[in-house]
């Protein structure tokens, strides 16, 4: 068993390898983890493998075996054309696989509960929120009075608490090298938390098809050592200010490049920092659902039906 | 073999030799066609259940805006008055009555049920005048499609009892009549059991 | 959809075909949507001409469309999937070929074949088709021509309900082959969650047309269930114990079960979907009570036992030809009856691992990723059970033990991937990634796919009369096995670097060489399509040489292969009565087993009838008339369907009798044949000189 695991281990670290060598982009992938719980969650994707084999040699070196040693043109051993039953057989048949699933399973419910995206991995978690939107997202950090458009920066060291919606379809947002990905649903919240351990840069997304901007709904992450941080927050109190207005230009359905179109920046993509221009705009976005009535385009944050459309107008 | 050919309903018996053995595979069929049928409610009395809730209302009416028991149980009485009287015809086709009693039971069937139906829709006209259309909420939306449903299986039913009075009228009470209704009375009564579900969990809970 | 609803076209206008979009820009996704509606106008007028050439419309009609013949109606469903696995490969290979072009940039409009709105097409079709429109009718055609035949029976349990149930799965087929002339498809993938598939953010026919694909042939699909159910508890033979049974029988047994209780719950979730679109109810939208968590609960119920409708008569397949062709006993049969239970029963305790990442508590996920463990235990034992029993057997490499060896050393991966993603921890990272559709497709091409072009192969001289070529058929596995390796290896690693499914572009260039391999398998995957077209020609050409008229080309131990090949339309002279599991096995062991029976009689059977197919015509003239919003068609072919029932139901329909005297002939001409014929051993199975008549000294198992 030991040295199938370290097989499987050998095959995965070279993948990580060979992603990190290439690093000239993002890294985005949990096989080269920059906090403990993408980390944990690459051990226990190698425990997997390496447990599972105990139960999957046996037919890769089996099946070719009998083949070769039991094929009719050349034909070794015995033939025994009636044998249909064995006692001894059917115990390790079926005893092999469940000893094997109760070791999976008890490992399955240490990790689940271990890395549960709810349970804060340490005390005093920065809050973030996000919003998913066509196709970008806005994470508001409400504690800094900032909200960034496709940029997510969190101190080294600090624990990170995101809590998600989307004022749109449904999402999942994915920081691979950080943590796991959760879907985001309208009208509803749910977490994530996580911490980074080394600075570097990630490229978190969005992994639930939303439209023909799917494909470019990629976000930086930038985890920075504390100093840093501070700084990165206070280049942010300034410019742009994140209210009503400049959100229905936000909630468009376009990519990051066209949105800061939008708002008169110049159309590359690089992330939009704003200023917060209210507290409380995440609590306003979840709680235009849960308004009576059905779809309205009018209401206040642009209501919840489909968004205006931009200049780029996609016609009806 | 007549011992190991039941099948579930009430069964012709031995003195109808061919019908007997047919119904054996025919109305089996059936009674596996309406479990699946079964499923299908059963998904939407889910349904109904997980909208049920503050965020499902979307402060739109609610049970107890809308519902009037007392139209409920009318509606109750009709339908399960229906089902007892199709024994009528399920001992008739066993006892061989002949076509008019046959008919004249089909009939009051037909009838109960339409006058279940009457109040059903009179129920829903005054809903919706009252907002409770199935676009107000998530939770209307549910309630308009479980019963809805159960009241398009009525309909069905019934048209399917006038179109047996025309397979009586024009080919008799032959075997293949004689399956068809045991299977008719099978589906009778499951939208019985369907709406004691619905009066029970779609009316009486939420009132309660 | 410029302009208002018409009264007579409803949404429809000349601007809906794939050709207006050519004239409005051309470019590589515009060419490439034309072409594919050319293939479907030029095949069709092909076929409409080729038809009328050779004058087979005639036959067509009388032999074919109108026959309650279960071992027909297999056919047809064969067939209807192999036009549509075509198209999903075909689909599959342009989706490879786009995203080997589709690296791009931030800041720059998605590049590539084809648009990204074309692309979402392509990988909804893909999957709409591969899964509703190719595994299901193959598994249902086959279970439709092999069922009846071992247990002994003339036919299914309501032959005539049989032809609409093939009507509606081919009323949703062509739903889908239209919507590549006319109009658009869905963009939401085949499950089609919503919010994105509700009217707000997918107004247009699309999200419709694969709703009324689903609606029409999931109720297809039921009544299938509901029949196989039936004739496997009321039709099987005299003596026909269900513990003796053929593993096939057992499987189809599970799977109809799990279309009975599994398929209402799609029904449900896309009539939800359906009302919430066509009639603005609130089941799944964002707002106004609505909550889309609900599609994804109801869809799974459906969706994870259908993985498993899907992947059992494989296992009944493989079971069958490990035994035959290994010439040997099956090893367990009792374990795999077992397992197979366990696994049909299972199978609806654990949908929830489809959205582990949904945001429930981890207590929840646990239970779900337990149970779904828990499912692989049964699966593992019918493996070790197979191996077992080629172990000490002596085993021949024809084509259906090569898928065999393929599924083997395949499916375990797939197996592994499995119990990957049923550990909700990892399933956070690679869910919804490209990890996730390498697992589904290490699980459903060499479980579903090889399982059902093995039954193919094996079952093939049953239904025509001639074997299909070895050569050919393992050149064909063998590419389908490469095929699969180079397409969807690359796709786990690409999963595990972090690409999400369905990307219409991607920013890492570390991704391209991967895409280049899986295009690269994409091209054999298109090769192993053309392999197995010319399988079929060159066999047929050869079917002279190939003839089995013998009936038993592999020396099988099951009932089928005891009657003529092709078989005759009453299959058996006279019901057979069963002493044994592998009753015509025993037979050969007991000598001379093609004993003429002692006496013949009429025989009864369902008379040809135009019904299904008229109901298949109303069904899809109802779906093209909501799809489209033609309202006057859809209650018309809506108000047709029960009208034809009731009016059928008003005749007294007399079954066709076959003199017994005409099955006498027949049979007796058959029983001469084989004593004609010289008996082949196993050595010159694969020579000219196997007619169909094994030699029975050799019969060990």
């Amino acid at each position: 068993m030991s040295w199938a695991k370290i097989g499987a281990g050998c095959v995965l670290a070279w993948l990580a390898t060979d992603a990190a060598m290439a690093s000239a982009t993002l890294q985005q992938s949990f096989l080269q983890p920059m906090g403990p719980v993408a980390a944990e969650q690459f051990t226990h994707l190698l425990r997997v493998v390496g447990i599972t084999m105990v139960v999957i040699l046996p037919v890769l070196v089996g099946v070719p075996f009998i083949l070769w040693r039991y094929r009719y043109a050349r034909p070794r051993g015995d033939y025994t054309p009636q044998w249909e039953f064995s006692k001894p057989l059917e115990y390790a048949l079926w005893g092999v696989p469940v000893l094997v699933v109760i070791v999976l399973a008890s490992w399955l419910w240490y990790s689940t509960q271990k890395l549960d995206p709810y349970k804060p991995v340490g005390p005093e978690s920065l809050r973030v929120q996000a919003i998913g939107l066509d196709w970008k997202w806005v994470f508001i950090y409400p504690e800094e009075g900032i909200a960034t458009v496709d940029e997510l920066a969190v101190p080294v060291g600090r624990p990170v608490e995101i809590t998600l919606t989307t004022d749109t379809v449904m999402q999942s947002l994915l920081i691979a090298p950080l943590t796991g990905q959760i879907y985001a649903m309208p009208g509803m919240t749910t977490k994530l938390n996580f911490s980074a351990t080394r600075p570097g840069e990630a490229e978190g997304e969005n992994t639930q098809f939303n439209g023909s901007g799917f494909g470019r709904q990629k976000f930086t992450v930038r985890a920075l050592a504390p100093a840093d941080y501070a700084s990165w927050v206070a280049r942010g109190r300034s410019g742009l200010v994140l209210d009503e207005n400049s959100y229905a230009m936000l909630r468009r359905q376009t990519v990051l490049a066209d949105a800061r179109g939008d708002l008169g920046l110049d159309k590359r993509a690089e992330p939009i920092v704003m200023t917060l221009g209210q507290r409380d705009i995440f609590r306003q976005i979840v709680a235009k659902y849960h308004q009576p009535g059905g779809a309205s385009a009018g209401g206040r944050w642009g209501g919840t039906g489909l968004p205006q459309t931009g200049t780029t107008g996609a016609s009806e | 073999m007549s011992e190991s050919n039941l099948y579930p309903g009430l069964n012709l018996g031995d003195t109808h030799g061919e019908a007997h053995d047919q119904a054996e595979t025919t109305v089996f069929g059936f009674w596996v066609f309406l479990m699946s049928d079964l499923i299908i409610f059963g998904i939407l009395f889910a349904a109904y259940a997980a909208y049920l809730n503050p965020m499902g209302l979307a402060g739109g009416p609610g049970p107890n805006d809308l519902f009037d028991i007392k139209s409920v149980a009318i509606q109750t009485a009709f339908l399960l008055v229906g089902g007892v009287a199709y024994a009528g015809v399920s001992l008739g086709v066993k006892y061989k009555k002949g076509r008019a009693k046959l008919v004249a039971w089909l009939f009051l069937c037909a009838m109960l049920g339409t006058g279940f139906l009457f109040f059903e829709v009179k129920d829903f006209l005054s809903q919706a005048s009252e907002g409770g259309t199935p676009q107000a909420s998530g939770w209307l939306s549910a309630y308009w499609a479980l019963v809805g449903l159960h009241g398009v299986h009525v309909f069905s039913g019934i048209m399917w009892i006038l179109a047996m009075i025309g397979q009586i009228a024009t080919r008799g009470i032959d075997d293949v009549v004689k399956v068809r209704l045991s299977m008719l009375g099978v589906f009778w009564h499951f939208l019985d059991l369907i709406w004691v579900g619905i009066f029970s969990f779609v009316f009486l809970v939420p009132l309660a | 959809m410029s302009g208002g609803t018409s009264p007579i076209f409803g949404n429809l206008d000349w601007n809906v075909t794939p050709y207006t979009d050519l004239l409005r820009d051309v470019n590589s996704s515009t060419i490439v949507g034309a072409g594919a509606a050319s293939v479907l106008v030029l095949g069709g007028i092909a076929t409409l001409l080729l038809f009328s050439w050779m004058r087979w419309w005639g036959p067509l009609y009388r032999n074919w469309l109108t026959s309650p013949d279960a071992k027909k109606i297999g056919i047809m469903y064969i067939a209807l999937a192999l036009v549509m696995l075509a198209r999903g490969i075909i689909e599959g290979f342009v989706m490879r070929a786009h995203q080997a072009t589709a690296l791009g940039t931030l800041a720059q409009p998605e590049g590539g074949l084809v648009a990204p709105d074309h692309f979402a097409q392509l990988f909804s079709t893909h999957g709409t088709i591969m899964i509703f429109f190719v595994a299901m009718p193959l598994l249902i055609g086959l279970i439709n021509f092999v069922l009846p035949q071992q247990l002994g029976a003339r036919d299914m349990a309501f032959p005539v309900l049989n032809q609409v149930s093939l009507g509606l799965t081919a009323a949703g087929a062509g739903l889908i082959m239209i919507s590549l002339l006319v109009g658009q498809f869905g963009t939401g993938g085949w499950t089609m969650y919503p919010p994105y598939t509700g009217k707000i953010f997918s107004p247009g026919e699309g999200v419709d047309y694969w709703l009324w694909a689903i609606l029409i042939s999931g109720m297809g699909s039921t009544l299938t269930g509901m029949n196989f159910a039936v004739t496997i508890f009321k039709e099987r033979a005299p003596g026909m114990h269900f513990m003796r049974m053929p593993l096939f029988c057992w499987t189809s047994l599970c799977v109809a079960i799990m279309l009975i209780y599994a398929m209402p719950a799609l029904t449900v979730s896309s009539a939800m979907l359906a009302l919430d679109r066509y009639a603005d109810f609130h089941f799944f939208t964002n707002d106004a009570g609505g909550n889309m968590m609900n599609y994804a609960n109801i869809f799974w119920m459906f969706g994870h036992p259908e993985v498993y409708i899907l992947i059992l008569p494989a296992f009944g397949v493989f079971s069958e030809i490990s035994s035959t062709f290994s010439g040997k006993r099956l090893y367990g049969y009792t374990s795999l009856v077992i397992a197979s239970m366990s696994i049909a029963v299972i199978s609806f305790t654990v949908w929830l691992h489809h959205f582990f990442t949904m945001g429930q508590s981890a207590g929840v996920n646990i239970a779900f990723g337990i149970a779904t463990m828990i499912i692989g235990i049964p699966t593992g034992v019918k493996i070790y059970d197979w191996m077992a029993t080629m172990w000490r057997g002596r085993v021949r490499i024809t084509t259906p033990i090569v898928y065999l060896t393929g599924f083997f050393l395949l499916f375990v991966i797939g197996g592994l991937s499995g119990i990957i993603l049923a550990n909700p921890s990892i399933d956070y990272q690679v869910h919804n990634s490209t990890f996730l559709v390498a697992h589904f497709h290490n699980v459903i091409i060499p479980g579903v796919l090889y399982g059902m072009l093995a039954g193919i192969h094996y079952w093939f001289p049953k239904a025509f009369g001639f074997r299909l070529s070895e050569t050919w058929g393992r050149r064909t596995a063998y590419l389908f096995v490469g095929g699969f390796v180079f397409t969807f290896m690359p796709l786990y690693v690409l999963g595990l670097m972090g690409m999400p499914r369905r990307s219409p572009t991607f920013q890492n260039p570390d991704f391209m060489p991967w895409m280049y391999i899986a295009a690269f398998g994409g091209v054999l995957m298109l090769c192993a399509l053309a392999s197995l077209t010319w399988t079929f020609w060159t066999s047929y050409r050869n079917r002279a040489a190939l003839a089995v008229p013998g009936g038993d080309p592999w020396n099988g131990s099951t009932l089928e292969w005891s009657t003529p090949a092709p078989v005759p339309e009453w299959t058996f002279p006279c019901i057979p009565q069963v002493t044994a599991r592998n009753e015509w096995g025993e037979r050969k062991r007991a000598g001379d087993p093609w004993q003429a029976p002692a006496e013949y009689t009429d025989i009864e059977m369902p008379a040809n009838t135009a019904h299904g197919l008229l109901i298949a015509i109303a069904a899809f003239a109802l779906g093209f008339a909501m799809v489209w919003h033609i309202w006057w068609l859809a209650i018309l072919s809506l108000l047709a369907i029960p009208g034809m029932v009731a009016l059928r139901g008003m005749r007294v329909i007399e079954p066709t009798i076959i003199p017994a005297a005409e099955v006498e002939q027949a049979d007796r001409r058959f029983r001469q044949q084989i004593a004609s014929l010289t008996p082949v051993t196993r050595a010159d199975e694969e020579t000219e000189r196997n007619r169909g008549v094994p030699d029975i000294s050799e019969f060990a198992g």
